[in-house]
């Protein structure tokens, strides 16, 4: 029989700080820097309004909770320089959760994934709805550390978990009419304070759609993603389900989708009908194609450090997929089909 | 204890230099030390870029607030906010040149031609360089009436700066158009001044 006579240096069960505490520190500490730091005379007043009330409510913010996955580990790009998690999870676009990129992580932590259901339906044989428990047993999970390159010239390296598009759509059987795929997110402002509030949500319409050509979605580069860095995704990043289209600007890659339809005509996506001259159907990373605002000629990678990391690169045609993508658009004319 | 309007002018003074310099010594600190999220540079240009939009409408509201509650010692804080704005405008165009597109010189000298928005912006900034470095008393006595000609233009930054700010976001128009309306505001307290320029000009 073994037994432990407890060393006055060891820690007990009982000083464990508690999980919660232990998640918020960093948001407490964050909270008085920008207090601090917004109180001040050069940012905006109504920013510094905002933080004080977050400060003093007393609801108490559920975090959310992530849950470790079993995948396949993606060997091949294991050379690429990851961007780290934590900046991964807290600099995205999701006007939904807010149009500023710190807002996402901190205004979704409450948000509600499970129950879900995805709708797999439109010009096809066998249309299904998938639940929450489906989306990560259905299809065997891999990793695919993909380039994520951001239509306003960042870029970021993301170990995302997930299952190949096409597998997911050859279960419906698409039919003959079935030409192009629209995607779509979740419709709920009670949850999503962007779709509530203009100023928060960046003046799109919801809910969100994207679209793609029905061979582009049938490559399989473009993923199904359920999770990142070994655990399910965080709403910031789409849970419970997001698509990742690597060749193309971020924008395309939907997050916390609802509904995948397939249809016989190019549905008209968010951004295109915001700005058409601005942001295409098809927004393949291309750097001979200027954005009218900005060159997409160079982006700067997001990995570590500060000010002073020289992180600016060349832009790569499809973004560097060329070799897998290039050929499904043969004969177009990319400037024009931007 | 009566405080002179001597001693009132040096304690908004000291005022001003806390509340602009400090923040910007903070950005910077945390900045350098990836403490500013996943994109500091971003978040430096946007921090500059506002702050100096901000002091610029506080400088421009100066005078009619010295007017309205007679308190023509306020005149004398103008100048230090004015070069505030100035030293952020500064920061915001190095912070494009060195962090963001980390001294590609020809990028920089191909946006400011071929981007609307950063080329009204430049020239914005030319003109706010121009009254910073003529706001030395030296200069200013050696410039004589054409002094205020040339501060004048500060009604024509602020319209440009609107402008820029509103052309630089994707979608989320609704902070920019607040800016518009303080600007337009700020303006109308000119009515007639901009009036009689105007007619100057084209007369």
């Amino acid at each position: 029989m073994l037994i432990k006579t407890p060393q006055k240096l060891q820690l007990k069960e009982q000083d464990v700080t508690p999980e919660n505490i232990y998640f918020n520190r960093r948001d407490m500490l964050k909270k008085m820097g920008f207090l601090g730091a917004s109180s001040l005379l050069a940012s905006a007043a109504v920013s510094s309004k905002a933080n004080a009330i977050e400060w003093f409510s007393e609801k108490e913010k559920a975090s959310f909770n992530l849950e470790p996955l079993t995948y396949q580990a993606d060997n091949n790009n294991a050379k690429l320089i990851l961007t780290p998690e934590t900046k991964v999870t807290t600099h995205n676009n999701f006007y939904e959760f807010g149009a500023q990129k710190h807002q996402p992580a901190e205004l979704s932590q409450g948000f509600q994934v499970n129950p879900w259901q995805l709708t797999i339906s439109g010009e096809c044989d066998k249309p299904i709805t998938l639940d929450y428990d489906d989306l990560t047993t259905m299809f065997t999970l891999e990793e695919r550390i993909y380039r994520l390159r951001c239509v306003e010239a960042w870029s970021m390296v993301v170990p995302w978990i997930g299952f190949s598009l096409a597998d997911l759509l050859r279960k419906v059987s698409p039919n003959s009419n079935a030409k192009y795929v629209r995607f779509e997110t979740l419709h709920d402002p009670e949850q999503m304070p962007g779709q509530q509030n203009r100023r928060l949500g960046g003046g799109i319409n919801y809910p969100y759609v994207e679209g793609l050509r029905l061979d582009e979605a049938m490559n399989p580069l473009a993923l199904m993603s359920v999770g990142l860095y070994g655990k399910t995704l965080p709403p910031q990043n789409g849970a419970p389900i997001r698509l990742v289209v690597p060749w193309k600007y971020g924008f395309k890659s939907i997050k916390s989708i609802v509904s995948i339809k397939l249809v016989s005509q190019p549905p008209k996506t968010t951004w295109q009908q915001l700005a058409p001259q601005e942001y295409g159907f098809y927004a393949n990373v291309n750097p001979e194609h200027d954005h009218p605002r900005w060159s997409q000629a160079s982006e700067r990678r997001i990995t570590t450090g500060g000010l002073f990391s020289r992180n600016r690169i060349e832009t790569l045609p499809f973004n560097g997929y060329g070799e897998q993508v290039a050929h499904l658009y043969k004969g177009m004319n990319l400037r024009k089909n931007y | 204890m009566k405080i002179s309007i001597k001693q009132k002018v040096l304690l908004l003074k000291l005022l001003i230099h806390i509340s602009a310099f400090l923040p910007l010594a903070y950005l910077y600190y945390q900045a350098l030390n990836d403490q500013l999220g996943a994109d500091p540079v971003q978040r430096v240009i946007h921090f500059t870029g506002i702050g100096a939009f901000n002091l610029l409408l506080l400088t421009l509201t100066v005078s009619p607030l010295a007017k309205y509650f007679k308190r023509g010692y306020l005149l004398q804080v103008r100048r230090l906010l004015g070069l505030y704005t100035f030293f952020y405008a500064l920061f915001h165009v190095l912070n494009f040149l060195a962090f963001d597109l980390q001294f590609a010189w020809g990028v920089f000298i191909g946006e400011v031609f071929k981007r609307p928005y950063i080329s009204i912006g430049m020239v914005a900034f030319l003109l706010l360089s121009a009254l910073a470095i003529t706001s030395l008393n030296s200069i200013k006595r050696k410039m004589g009436r054409a002094w205020q000609s040339l501060h004048n233009f500060s009604y024509l930054i602020l319209i440009l700066i609107a402008v820029h700010f509103y052309w630089s976001v994707k979608s989320e128009i609704l902070v920019p158009l607040f800016y518009g309306l303080l600007s337009f505001t700020i303006l109308l307290f000119r009515y007639k001044k901009l009036q009689q320029l105007f007619m100057r000009l084209f007369s």
